[in-house]
Order: C-alpha cells, then sequence, then structure tokens
C-alpha cells in the first residue's frame, strides 16, 4: 500500500463506512443524541481533519470509529468488518491491528520506559518480548526519538511526548491514526513540527488520518475538512477526485 | 500469562511500599495459621507420643459404667461394686491374652524423712507395675508379688522423692513415713521426666495390699493390665468384661479401655484445638485478604486511564481482568511465601532453643497456609479485577 496509489482505488471498499451512525446518551431522566444520523466514507491513504464546535460530538464519532464506543444506530464498517457484528475479542483486536490512537493527553505510561511504553500495542497483538523491543526502536527511529529510548516519559517535553505517543499509534503498522485534539496540549510551532509528522507517515507509509481539531489553521492542511455541528454533518469539503 | 507477570511485578515494585504494607496483612495471616496450626499439631504428636511412653498395649479397667467411649470424667458412680483384689487373682486365673494383671490404688500422702517432709502421690500397685508402665529401676529392687500378698511395708521412690527427703543420702533400707505407716525403702525409679506439665518422678511406690491398709479402704482405683499385640486388645477386652461380670452376676459395673481408645479420646481433643486454632488464624488472613482487596480498588481507580488506554491499545476485557489478578495474586502470594519463610525460622528457633515446647511444622499445614493465602489472592482480587475489566473504555479515557 503506498499513498500515491490512493487516488486509483475507486473500486477498493473504504476504510471507514459510516451510514446513519446515531449515538444517545442517558443524562438523568433525559436521553441526549450526540450524534444524529452521521453519514460518510473514508478511503485508505486519505487525510481528514473533523473540526467542530465543543459539544459538536467530534471526540463522540471518533470513539465510534476508533470501537471504543458503540453506536446507538447505524452502520460502521470499518476495514470490511460490520463493528456492530463483533465481539469485545473481535473489537480489541481491531483496534490493535487497524486502528492507531493519538491523544490529546498522551497517555503514556509514566513508570515504563519509552520504548516500552511503544512497545505495548504489539503486547496485545502477541509479538514475542525481543521482538516488540526491536519493532518499537524502528517506530522511535520514525520519529526521530531513537536517543530517548530508555528515558522515562516524565524526563520528555510535550512535543517529545506526542512523538512517542506516534510512535506507539504506527508500530502495528495500523491502516488508520485516529488523532483526538493531537496538538491541543502543545504551542503552535511545536503543533505544526506534529502536524508534519503525520503528513510525512501519510505519505510515506500510507497511513490514513483522522485528526479532530479545532485549531482552523491546522486543519486547513488536511484535504478534507469535515465539520460537525450538534451532531450532524453540515459540511464535507471533499477536493475533486477523491472518494 | 507470563505478560501478566511482568506486568504485574513493576506495577508492584513502582509502589514498593504500598505493596509491601498490603503484603504485611497476608504475611501475618500467613505466619498466624502457621504458628497455631504448629502448636495444635505439635500438642497432638506430644500426647501422642507421652501415650505411647506409658507403655504399650495398654487395659485399663476402671469401676463404673462408661455410656459412651471417649467421655472423660472420672467415671465413679456411687452404686457402683469396686474393683476388687480378687478381681485382680480372677483375671488372673480366667483369662488368657493378658500378660499380667496389676491393681493400682491411688492415693495422696505426706511421706517424712528425718526432718523432712513431702507432699506426693502414693500409688499402691502390683509386682507387674514396672513392666506394664515401663519403670525400671534404677538402684535396688521393684515390688515383689511377696510384697504384695504379704502386705510389706516397703516402698520404691520416685526421684524427685528421693532428692527432696534424701539429698544425697543413699535412701536405700532407710525408714520413711507414708501417711501414718512406716515403710522401708527398697529402690529408687529410674527418672521420667514430666507428662502433661505433671512430674513423673513425685511418687511412691507402695505394695497395692499395704496401700488398701494404709488408706483403710478395700477396694482398688484401677485395674492396669495388657496384651501382646494390639490385634489381641479387642478379644481380650471381651475376655475381661466376662470374668468380671460373672463375678457381678452379670452387671457391668465397671469400664475396660484401651490404650487406643484412651489415644482417640486425646486425638478428637487435640483435632478440635487445631481446628480451633486454624479458625482463630483465619480471621487475620482474611483481613489481610480485605487489605489486598482494598489497594486493589484503589489501584484500579488510579489507573482507570490506563485501563482505557490499554483498551485502545487493543487489550481486551479478560486481558484488564487478568492483568489486576494477577497482581493481587502475587501481592498473596509473595505474602504468603514470606510469612512462611518467617513461619518456618521461628519454628527451627523455637526447636532448637526451647525443645521441650511442642511446636511442629508439617507440610500439610505449610500447604495450607501457602493455599490460604492463593485463595485469598484470587478471592480479594476478583471483584476489582472484574470493576477494571467492565469500565467503559471511553470514560476510562477521560477519567481525570
Amino acid at each position: 500500500m503506498s499513498a500515491a496509489a490512493a487516488p486509483s482505488l475507486a473500486e477498493e471498499l473504504p476504510l471507514i463506512d459510516a451510514n446513519g451512525i446515531e449515538r444517545t446518551f442517558r443524562m438523568g431522566d433525559e436521553d441526549v443524541r450526540v450524534l444524529n444520523g452521521v453519514s460518510f466514507s473514508v478511503q485508505r491513504g486519505e487525510y481528514v481533519a473533523l473540526i467542530g464546535p465543543s459539544g459538536s460530538g467530534k471526540s463522540t464519532l471518533m470513539y465510534q470509529i476508533g470501537c471504543l464506543d458503540t453506536p446507538t444506530a447505524g452502520q460502521l464498517t470499518l476495514a470490511g468488518y460490520d463493528t456492530a457484528t463483533l465481539d469485545d475479542a473481535e473489537l480489541a483486536a481491531l483496534r490493535n491491528q487497524v486502528i492507531g490512537f493519538v491523544f490529546q493527553t498522551f497517555n503514556l505510561l509514566s513508570r515504563t520506559s519509552v520504548v516500552d511504553n511503544v512497545a505495548l500495542p504489539l503486547r496485545y497483538a502477541g509479538v514475542g518480548l525481543k521482538e516488540r523491543r526491536a519493532r518499537a526502536r524502528e517506530a522511535l527511529s520514525r520519529v526521530s526519538l531513537s536517543h530517548r529510548e530508555d528515558y522515562s516519559p516524565e524526563r520528555l517535553s510535550g512535543g517529545e511526548r506526542q512523538r512517542v505517543a506516534i510512535a506507539r499509534a504506527i508500530v502495528t503498522r495500523p491502516a488508520l491514526l485516529l488523532c483526538d485534539e493531537p496538538t491541543g496540549n502543545l504551542d503552535q510551532r511545536v503543533g505544526k513540527e506534529i502536524f508534519a509528522l503525520f503528513e510525512e507517515l501519510n505519505s510515506e507509509l500510507g497511513a490514513t488520518l483522522v485528526i479532530v481539531t479545532h485549531d482552523m489553521t491546522l486543519a486547513k492542511r488536511a484535504r478534507r475538512v469535515i465539520e460537525l455541528v450538534d451532531g450532524v454533518i453540515v459540511n464535507d469539503a471533499t477536493p475533486a477526485g477523491r472518494a | 500469562m507470563f505478560e501478566h507477570l511482568r506486568s504485574a511485578l513493576q506495577s508492584l515494585t513502582s509502589n514498593k511500599t504500598r505493596a509491601g504494607l498490603t503484603m504485611l496483612g497476608v504475611i501475618i495471616g500467613v505466619l498466624a495459621v502457621v504458628l497455631l496450626v504448629s502448636v495444635g499439631d505439635g500438642a497432638r504428636v506430644y500426647l501422642d507420643s507421652t501415650l505411647s511412653s506409658i507403655g504399650t498395649n495398654l487395659l485399663f479397667v476402671t469401676p463404673g459404667r462408661r455410656e459412651t467411649r471417649g467421655g472423660f470424667s472420672h467415671p465413679q458412680s456411687g452404686s457402683a461394686k469396686p474393683l476388687t483384689m480378687d478381681d485382680v487373682h480372677a483375671l488372673e486365673r480366667q483369662t488368657h491374652l493378658l500378660t499380667s494383671v496389676c491393681p493400682i490404688v491411688e492415693g495422696g500422702g505426706a511421706v517424712r524423712y528425718g526432718g523432712r517432709t513431702r507432699d506426693t502421690m502414693v500409688a499402691g500397685v502390683g509386682e507387674s507395675f514396672g513392666v506394664l508402665r515401663s519403670m525400671t529401676i534404677n538402684i535396688g529392687t521393684h515390688i515383689s508379688s511377696e510384697d504384695v500378698d504379704a502386705r510389706r511395708r516397703v516402698a520404691v521412690l520416685g526421684r524427685t522423692v528421693v532428692r527432696e527427703l534424701f539429698g544425697n543420702e543413699n535412701p536405700l533400707g532407710k525408714a520413711i513415713r507414708v501417711a501414718n505407716g512406716r515403710f522401708r525403702v527398697i529402690g529408687v525409679l529410674e527418672p521420667k521426666g514430666s507428662t502433661f506439665g505433671a512430674d513423673m518422678d513425685d511418687l511412691v511406690l507402695i505394695p497395692a495390699t499395704s496401700a488398701e491398709d494404709l488408706f483403710g479402704q478395700e477396694f482398688l482405683t484401677s485395674i492396669l493390665t495388657a496384651v501382646r499385640s494390639r490385634e489381641d486388645a479387642a478379644p481380650a477386652m471381651e475376655e475381661i468384661e466376662q470374668t468380671l461380670a460373672r463375678r457381678r452376676h452379670g452387671e457391668r459395673t465397671f469400664t475396660v479401655m484401651s490404650q487406643d481408645d484412651l489415644m482417640n479420646v486425646f486425638g478428637s481433643l487435640t483435632s478440635a484445638m487445631t481446628l480451633a486454632l486454624l479458625a482463630i488464624a483465619s480471621v487475620s488472613l482474611i483481613v489481610g485478604g480485605i487489605g489486598i482487596m482494598n489497594i486493589m480498588f484503589v489501584s484500579v481507580r488510579e489507573r482507570t486511564r490506563e485501563i482505557g488506554l490499554r483498551r485502545a491499545l487493543g487489550a481486551t476485557r479478560g486481558d484488564v481482568l487478568l492483568q489486576f489478578l494477577v497482581e493481587s495474586l502475587v501481592l498473596s502470594s509473595t505474602g504468603g511465601l514470606i510469612g512462611l519463610a518467617i513461619g518456618v525460622v521461628v519454628i527451627a528457633g523455637v526447636n532448637r532453643y526451647f525443645p521441650d515446647v511442642p511446636l511442629r511444622l508439617s507440610a500439610w499445614i505449610a500447604a495450607v497456609a501457602f493455599g490460604a493465602a492463593f485463595v485469598v489472592g484470587v478471592v480479594s482480587g476478583v471483584v476489582p479485577a472484574r470493576r477494571a475489566a467492565r469500565l467503559d473504555p471511553v470514560e476510562a479515557l477521560r477519567y481525570e
């Protein structure tokens, strides 16, 4: 799979295919509908920014795509799998193999070395310890952090921490990188660097990017911007010739 | 599983003080189980060996009817026809399985020699007493059948009585006063030590017949007899029952007990005691388990985001459950092993420096103690671990 091949994949199944996704939360006596029939699809290799005001449901949508939450209604197909038909273990495997998560708060284990943090997803993929470390080192070199392998995450700067988290996200070579406000805790200069890294992974590894952000400057760098307001897509600016 | 063990160790070593304190509960619990049950078990072994040391294949005949075996009180009932020397003679003549028959008349009294007095146990016995009770003579001679038949005023002294009355003086041939009678010392017993805390050398043996005279009675306290082998015990007891009943017009106003019966009585007592001690010790183990459960709940709460993260990275509910369960198991079994090790050291030390204290560690105690610690780990880990596994990953990731 390469990024250059992406435009000609018309006949291939989309990586994400969301159809009328709804998600309702029970708040006290009231049902709050956070997602109200969201439909869209994302092809492999795309670079999508998901924007919207807070409370618009973009994080909830991201958790649906990430199989960490289950839609109340609608159908979600991920890498060809109808997620409603999968059980807990199959969903866990799907998250492990297909998705790499990057969070706003990095979510690194503080008492674990950088290299072991990066290797963590491979543990759930059943990879042996030695190969885990080797692949983690490889991922770290991709984000230019080889010199920090044995550090504790607590000794790293915010930008470095997010790069460790990105290395962790790509260590299983997933098709999809799901990023929830990845620059929310970083200053603008470092935020730009992180986006540059995402773009590099997109063009060099062909990783599909779905980035939730409210930073319009950064969102404009994406090739497609989906805007969500009150649980519905109000704008899906798809460049011509794609999807 | 190995992976879970690795991460459990990592998590526990990252908070050593807390892990240590939590383990302390289990350590104390297991130590309590090991020590208390060892006391009980040691008592059992001690009683067994003590009961064996009073002789082998003994049978005891006491007056009065005991309804069930295993009773413990002295079975003296008012209407009971007493045991007499005639019963002894009848048993000697009319039974075949008994090796010897020995009358016992128990009493107490002041024993005096020179200016010194000692209150001691005075036992009137037959000539076979020494053989039956494995009491050998150190110097002089035992009481003989002639002494018994002729109601001679002779006495055999225990080592304590000799020391108290005679000091370094040779007691053989000396005249002592037992109660109101004058007795001549003909022998000194080999020291026996103490049994059940009682000094077995603090006694005076005189012929049973002389004892009857001395205490002004014409009946015996009991009859002691023995058989050659354990298999003979039951038929011999039947012989005794029939012989004595015949002399009582069929009335069984006496009780025959074997040494095994006696051991069973004590055995059930010590088993009950061991169980009671085990129950007491279990309480501290349960408290230790509650400590683990508490700390596991804290750990699950503290690591809520980590749980969410692991789920996002591909951990199943089962992975999360196992992670916390293994952690709890590592805590409890490490605590169990440490407690066991301390117990072994303490017991070895006690056995070495205080050999009289009956403390005995057997493999089953160690197994029970460690097994209990393991079970405690599972029980106190499973509820927190299930809570961790059931966490909603989205909420877990958002947890502050």
